[in-house]
């Protein structure tokens, strides 16, 4: 986890740099994606309050869905493993590698495994993992960690791509996309034929078959959980519906949300580990289902995020998501909906100020598949935040005098008089240009007006009174 | 023709900022023939205190509100599609299960928005006016996406020479005290947008919240803009712009 500094100095280091330019092309590229599929197709109001309403059934009834899930997966097969905790999941990983002495492993997109650090953790019992996501290896390459959930490497730009692969890969600098991926395809062809074990994530798993499904557009999940030996999946304990025709309703609304596609390339559906008469696929098969501090979300004001089938939708029409990227969020999961996880997975300490990154403009919650009411459970996590004392003096000693003006007229009237004084020696024909105090953020970047003299009030009093 | 007793709210911040905007209500109400009342003693809908997160001040506030307000009879208009999504949207879920549930359920099914209440409730066939002058309107966000304001906005600017102004659906950055709190993001929010309006060729920027009018304002100010920023009410006041 990172350093505990504020969102703020994070979003400071990074507004104005050629990295928060790179999100800002790429982001708009991608709202643009969708916007021109709403077009086409629109995800209707029925269409998302179905998939909400499967998403908030499942959250209801997990312990019922995961239990029926271990058992069909158990009948095919395969394992299922639960961790309370990263560290448990991380054990249990490395116990899985190390017992079948799996050296190398490959491996496709898992915000769970970033979530988990993972990787390090596995490194550091010197099992080798290369991630096959194109935009995770370039991460992993530069040893960078992803800025947006499904689009790992929107900060970077193929100039900067190109020169990595040449100070890295020892190949020749280009900047021809094509040609960047033939170089990362090379590498990647070794990997995925030589690995001893392909560990994945999981987009939802269903219960009434057993199945686990995986949508990718690089063809890389299919390779990772089907050309070694051994598949680990890794899976949030919250991703889960109960049968097949709810999994196609959420199929429908995640890639038309995430990119704008009517369906990502690659629907993988796994079933069970290789049957005898199935011509590959994995001997083994091992579901590792993770907390890791959900159930702690689960049972308080948030539940509904966990409803998110992580599609990045509201990440791309996010101002704030837009201006900065996601490495200002100090962790994995960014944007709106990361602003709920971040602080229910990890704590609020030091993670209240997220839910406060945020304009409250409701854009999220407009373009969200599954109609999670993100606004409203940002301003939970204030109400929690400022319960618990974590605001700074001004903003609470302000408040509390604002709130008593602003019950009672004659302490209003007074309060209009005294900014009105108090903005006197800073102001030149009505505006401020610079102010001290709480408000110098304002004037950082914007004058401000001053009060006029006559209020509207006054006015009123002046012209319409009795 | 008589026209309906209205009671007009013009927010903390047209009442204490920018009472040309409370002004201009009255003037558009009034051209439309309605009997505009001013509720004494009306503050602040406690939209701030909710923001961040001081949800009981934020009641304190919404109490007074509604204590103002349902001493009045009719419909109660707002000049501010913030306001009157605080009061819509929030007040009912601020007050569920209290003694004031009733009470606040009543002076909310009063609550309109100017433009809502101008354009949907009276069909007025009063249009906004920016003179000979290319405008730029900004659709606020909370009146945008929470009243759906978007259609009357249009409605009523029906006839006003428009700006192709690219990401006009798009948060400006102000967030109330988000501003305060975290200004370099608010900052750069509004710059992006202000590079937008400049290069939109507008004259005049437009907008049914002063809130973010007057941060959007302030930024063109700093850049030495020439572009003029009213309100909506002022447009449809009929006052000409030089």
């Amino acid at each position: 986890m990172s350093q505990p500094v504020s969102f703020l100095s994070r979003a400071e280091r990074l507004i104005g740099t050629p990295e928060a330019a790179a999100i800002d092309r790429g982001i708009r590229h991608m709202a643009g994606l969708r916007d021109l599929a709403m077009t086409e197709y629109a995800i209707s109001d029925e269409v998302r309050d179905r998939a909400r309403a499967i998403r908030l059934h499942a959250l209801s009834h997990l312990d019922r869905l995961l239990a029926h899930f271990t058992e069909r997966v158990t009948e095919l097969g395969g394992q299922v493993h639960f961790a309370a905790d990263a560290t448990e999941a991380n054990e249990i990983v490395a116990g899985i590698l190390q017992r079948s002495g799996s050296r190398l492993v490959a491996k496709s997109k898992s915000m769970v495994s970033e979530e988990l650090e993972m990787n390090r953790y596995l490194e550091s019992q010197g099992i080798e993992v290369v991630e096959t996501d194109l935009g995770e290896y370039i991460a992993q390459l530069a040893g960078d960690t992803p800025s947006h959930i499904i689009a790992p490497v929107l900060h970077m730009t193929r100039h900067d791509v190109g020169k990595l692969f040449a100070d890295e890969l020892g190949v020749d600098y280009t900047d021809d996309p094509i040609r960047l991926n033939m170089v990362a395809r090379v590498e990647l062809r070794r990997v995925f034929l030589e690995a001893d074990a392909g560990i994945s994530g999981v987009n939802m798993a269903v219960a009434e078959s057993g199945s686990l499904v995986l949508v990718t557009n690089e063809g890389n999940g299919r390779l990772v959980t089907t050309a070694p030996r051994l598949h680990i999946a890794l899976m949030g304990m919250e991703r889960i519906v109960p049968r097949w025709e709810d999994a196609a309703v959420i199929l429908e609304v995640l890639a038309r949300s995430a990119t704008g596609q009517r369906l990502s390339v690659y629907t993988n559906v796994i079933t069970g580990p290789r049957r005898p008469d199935d011509p590959d696929g994995p001997e083994e098969l091992h579901v590792v289902v993770v907390d890791n501090g959900r159930s702690k979300i689960l049972g308080g004001p948030t539940a509904e995020i966990l409803a998110c089938i992580r599609c990045g939708a509201c990440l791309n029409v996010c101002p704030v998501f837009r201006t900065v990227g996601g490495h200002a969020y100090g962790t994995v999961y960014s944007g709106p909906v990361g602003s709920i996880v971040t602080p229910g997975l990890h704590g609020m300490d030091p993670w209240w100020d997220l839910p406060y990154a945020s304009t409250l403009c409701g854009a999220c919650e407009e373009v969200c598949p599954v109609g999670i009411r993100i606004p409203s459970m940002l301003l939970n996590l204030r109400e929690i935040a400022a319960a618990e004392d974590r605001l700074p003096g001004w903003l609470n000693r302000g408040m509390k005098a604002y709130t008593a003006a602003a019950t009672d007229p004659l302490r209003w009237a007074r309060l209009k008089r005294l900014a009105r004084v108090l903005t006197a020696p800073f102001s030149a024909r009505g505006w401020i240009r610079r102010i001290p105090g709480p408000a110098r953020g304002w004037t950082n970047h914007r004058d401000l007006p001053r009060p006029p003299k006559e209020s509207f009030n006054d006015w009123w009093r002046e012209n319409r009174g009795p | 023709m008589e026209g309906p007793r209205v009671q007009l709210v013009v927010t903390c911040l047209v009442d204490a900022m920018a009472p040309r905007v409370g002004r201009a209500a009255v003037t558009v109400l009034e051209r439309a023939g309605c009997r505009v009342e001013f509720p004494e003693g009306q503050t602040c809908c406690g939209q701030p205190a909710l923001n961040t997160g001081h949800t009981d001040q934020a009641r304190e506030m919404a109490t007074h509100t509604l204590e103002v307000l349902d001493a009045s009879e009719g419909p109660i208009v707002i000049p501010s599609g913030s306001c009157t999504e605080m009061m819509v949207h929030h007040y009912p879920r601020l007050f569920a299960g209290t003694d004031r549930e009733e009470q606040a359920n009543r002076v909310v099914a009063r609550v309109r928005e100017l433009t809502q209440f101008l354009a949907d409730d009276l069909d007025t066939h009063i249009r906004a006016t920016a003179g000979d002058r290319t405008l730029a309107f900004q659709y606020c966000c909370h009146g945008l996406r929470g009243l759906g304001l978007d259609g009357p906005a249009d409605h009523l600017l029906y006839g006003v020479d428009r700006a192709e102004f690219d990401g006009d659906r798009e948060c400006c950055g102000f967030g109330g005290l988000f501003s305060i709190e975290m200004p370099a993001v608010s900052g750069a929010i509004m710059d992006a947008k202000l590079d937008r309006l400049e290069s939109s060729g507008a004259e005049v920027l437009s907008g049914g919240d002063i809130s973010c009018l007057l941060h959007l304002e302030g930024g063109l100010r700093r850049r030495g803009s020439e572009i003029e920023v009213k309100h909506i009410a002022e447009l449809l006041s009929g006052e000409v712009l030089s």
